[in-house]
C-alpha cells in the first residue's frame, strides 16, 4: 500500500457530546462502554458483555468495476473488515454482515430502526461505497444509536480502491473512538519478524502487515538473521538488526525504496534500535569487548553519543513519547532491572522493584504506563507505571516477551513461545490482561513492532 | 570404507583359493587375471588423521571446540580453562590460523539480553585465549543470542548445552 496515502474527510460533520443520550438510552451494556468513566473500569467489568453492534454490507449506488473488484463486493467486504476489528477489540459483538438484511442506498442515511433493534443490536455501522469517475472510491460511514435512533457520527474517505481496506479501518475506527472514548488503532500497520524452518536454524525474515494480518509482505529474504523490527514515528523507516554477513549490527530500511542502510560502520555488535519520537535520533545498544551499553545517534548518520557507562549489560532503550527521558533495562545491580534515564543519560534511576528479573521496557504512548518482560519462574508480559508502581502481569503463556504498544496505548501485541518446539507466533492482550488473541501470521512470528496510526 | 573391507575380503578369499588350489592340483594354471583385480582397488592408504592445521585437527587436538556456562553466567571453570589451554596451545602451532568465537545462549532469556550475555561468553573465551598467548588479531567474536540453539529440546538438559562459546577456526591454505 502506498504509505503516501492521505485519507480525505469529505463531511466535517460532527456530532458532539451524544455520550450521555447513548448513556441514557443505552441500556447497561452500552452504558459500560459509552460510559464517561475510565475504560479500564468499564472493561474489567463490561469485557465479558461486550455491545452488539450491527455491521450490514454496505450498498453501492451503482455496481462498478474497479481493480479491487466490485463496489458491491467491496461493499460486503468493508463490513467484514469493520466487524473484525470491533470484534478484536473485545468491546464488541458484531452482528453482520452475514445473517443480516442488506441495506439499501437510502437507508444509509435513514436507517430502518424498528428492524435493528428487533436484531439485539445497540448500535449500527452503516455506509456506502462509489465509484468516482476519476477512479477514486467514496466510502461513507455511519455510526447510529439504534435504541435512541439517533446518529451519532459520519465521516467520508476518498482512496484509491487499492486502499479500501484502509477506508474500513478508519470507519471501524470512528466508531471505536465515538464509543469507547478512546483513541484510534485499526488503521496501522506491524512490522515483525517471520518464523520458519528447524530450531536450531530458524530462517528469519522482516515482514509488514496491517494490524489484522492483511497486506502481509517479506521485506528481506531470510538469507541473513534478521531480529527487533521497530518503526520510525513517520511510518518510513524501520530500524532493525541484520546479521548481513554475520556481522550483527542494526539498519535502517527505507519502505518507500526498499533500501537498507547500515546505521554504523564500525565492527562491534549494534543491537536493540528504537527511534525518537521527534524522529531525530535513534537509540541502541553497541557491544564491545563484552560490555553493552546504551548510545544514540543521529538517523541520518553521525557519532554516537554513549548514554551510559556502568559494566553491566544496558540493553533494550526505549523512549517515553515526549522523548524527554528513556526506560531501559540493566543488570549492573546483579539482575536485569528497568531504569529510567533522562534523554541524555543523565538522572539513572532504577523503577523496578518486584521479584523476579525485568526485561524490554516499552513506553505507551500514552505516556501513563510501561510494558515489559518478566522473568520470574515463567516469562510474562506487564505494565507498571513510569514511576516504577502499579505492577500488572498480563499474560501468563509459558514463554511471552516483547511487548509493543497499540498507537492508542490501549492493546499490547507480544509474542509467544511454544515450550519444546520452539514455534512463536503474534499475540495480542487489552492492557487490563483480558481479550487475548493471536495475530493471524502465513508462517510463525516473533518480535513484533507495532506502528504509529496511519494518517 | 565398505568398499574397502569387501575388496580386502575378496583379495583374501582369491588368494586363499590359490593357496588351496596350489597343495591339491599343483598343475592346474593360475588364476585368470580378471579374479586378482580386486588388488588394484585396494591400493589407496587409509588417511592415518586429520590434516594438521584443519578445523578437523583443530577438534581432535583440543577435545572440543566448545565451552559451557551457568545460566545467566560468563565466567569460565577449570574445565573451560582446560579446553582453552588445548586449544591455545594448538593455535600456538599453527600461527596463520584465525578464529571466530561464538557467544551462544539458552531460550530462557530475553532476545536483546541475550544478544549481549552470547556478546560476554564470547569475549569471556577470547580474552582467555588472548591471555594464553593468541594474538587478538587473530580471534573475532560474533554473538548469536538464543538464535542458533544445538539442543532443541526444553529443558535443563538442553538449555545447558546450549549456553556455551564455540571456537570456530578458520584454517588458511599456508598455516
Amino acid at each position: 500500500m502506498n504509505m503516501g496515502l492521505s485519507m480525505t474527510a469529505i463531511w466535517q460533520h460532527r456530532v458532539r457530546h451524544l455520550a450521555l443520550v447513548l448513556l441514557a438510552a443505552g441500556g447497561a451494556g452500552m452504558a459500560s462502554v459509552a460510559s464517561a468513566q475510565p475504560i479500564e473500569v468499564d472493561v474489567v467489568g463490561g469485557i465479558s458483555d461486550p455491545m452488539p453492534i450491527a455491521v450490514p454490507a454496505m450498498p453501492t449506488p451503482a455496481n462498478s468495476s474497479t481493480p479491487a473488484g466490485d463496489t458491491e463486493s467491496l461493499g460486503r467486504q468493508m463490513a467484514e473488515v469493520i466487524a473484525n476489528d470491533l470484534k478484536t477489540s473485545g468491546l464488541f459483538t458484531p452482528r453482520g454482515p452475514a445473517g443480516i438484511a442488506p441495506v439499501a442506498i437510502p437507508q444509509v442515511t435513514a436507517p430502518d430502526y424498528p428492524y435493528w433493534v428487533q436484531t439485539g443490536a445497540q448500535a449500527l455501522v452503516s455506509g456506502y461505497v462509489k465509484a468516482n469517475g476519476d477512479g477514486t472510491l467514496t466510502i461513507g460511514c455511519y455510526l447510529y444509536d439504534v435504541s435512541a435512533q439517533n446518529e451519532l457520527k459520519r465521516d467520508g474517505f476518498v482512496v484509491p480502491p487499492g486502499a479500501w481496506r484502509r477506508a474500513a479501518h478508519k470507519c471501524a475506527d470512528l466508531v471505536y473512538t465515538r464509543l469507547t472514548g478512546e483513541g484510534p488503532y485499526f488503521d496501522s500497520r506491524m512490522v515483525y519478524v517471520s518464523e520458519t524452518g528447524p530450531k536450531a536454524k530458524r530462517i528469519k525474515r522482516l515482514a509488514i502487515m496491517d494490524q489484522d494480518g492483511a497486506n502481509h509482505r517479506f521485506l528481506t529474504n531470510g538469507q541473513s538473521i534478521v531480529l527487533t523490527p521497530r518503526f520510525s514515528p513517520n511510518r518510513q523507516q524501520i530500524v532493525y538488526m541484520s546479521y548481513l554477513q554475520e556481522r550483527p549490527r542494526v539498519f535502517v530500511y527505507d519502505l518507500a525504496t526498499g533500501k537498507q542502510r547500515l546505521l554504523l560502520d564500525q565492527p562491534n555488535m549494534t543491537f536493540a534500535p528504537r527511534v525518537s519520537p521527534d524522529g531525530r535520533f535513534i537509540v541502541f545498544s553497541m557491544a564491545i569487548g563484552g560490555n553493552t551499553d546504551i548510545y544514540r545517534m543521529p538517523v541520518s548518520g553521525g557519532a554516537p553519543q554513549r548514554l551510559t557507562s556502568s559494566p553491566g549489560i544496558d540493553t533494550a532503550p526505549s523512549y517515553s513519547p515526549d522523548g524527554g527521558r528513556v526506560v531501559f533495562e540493566s543488570d549492573r545491580g546483579g539482575s536485569q532491572q528497568l531504569y529510567v534515564m533522562d534523554a541524555d543519560g543523565s538522572s539513572q534511576q532504577r523503577i523496578s522493584f518486584g521479584s523476579g528479573r525485568y526485561a524490554t521496557p516499552v513506553w505507551s504512548p500514552r505516556g501513563d504506563l510501561i510494558a515489559f518482560t518478566r522473568i520470574g519462574g515463567g516469562f510474562n508480559v506487564g505494565v507498571m507505571s513510569p514511576g516504577g508502581g502499579n505492577e500488572q502481569m498480563l499474560t501468563n503463556g509459558w514463554q511471552d516477551e516483547g511487548p509493543s504498544w497499540s498507537p492508542n496505548g490501549r492493546v499490547i501485541t507480544f509474542f509467544r513461545t511454544a515450550q519444546g518446539s520452539g514455534k512463536a507466533d503474534l499475540w495480542t492482550v487489552d492492557l487490563t490482561g483480558v481479550n487475548e488473541r493471536r495475530v493471524p501470521t502465513p508462517l510463525d512470528g516473533s518480535d513484533p513492532g507495532w506502528g504509529p496510526l496511519l494518517p | 570404507m565398505t568398499m574397502k573391507m569387501i575388496s580386502r575380503i575378496a583379495l583374501v578369499a582369491a588368494l586363499g583359493l590359490t593357496a588351496a588350489c596350489a597343495k591339491k592340483e599343483p598343475v592346474q594354471l593360475p588364476p585368470p587375471p580378471q579374479e586378482v583385480a580386486p588388488v588394484a582397488e585396494v591400493t589407496p592408504p587409509a588417511p592415518t588423521g586429520p590434516i594438521p592445521g584443519s578445523k578437523e585437527d583443530f577438534l581432535a587436538q583440543s577435545g572440543t571446540d566448545t565451552v559451557l556456562f551457568e545460566t545467566d553466567a560468563y565466567d569460565l571453570d577449570a574445565q573451560d580453562k582446560a579446553t582453552l589451554d588445548a586449544q591455545a596451545a594448538w593455535m600456538a602451532k599453527y600461527p596463520n590460523v584465525t578464529a571466530t568465537i561464538e557467544g551462544h545462549c539458552d531460550e530462557r532469556g530475553t532476545r536483546e539480553y541475550n544478544l549481549a550475555l552470547g556478546d560476554r561468553r564470547a569475549n569471556a573465551a577470547k580474552n582467555y585465549l588472548a591471555a594464553k598467548g593468541v594474538a587478538a588479531s587473530r580471534l573475532t567474536t560474533i554473538s548469536y543470542g538464543k538464535e542458533r540453539p544445538v539442543a532443541q529440546g526444553s529443558d535443563e538438559a538442553a538449555w545447558a548445552q546450549n549456553r556455551r562459546a564455540v571456537t570456530v577456526v578458520l584454517s588458511s591454505a599456508g598455516y
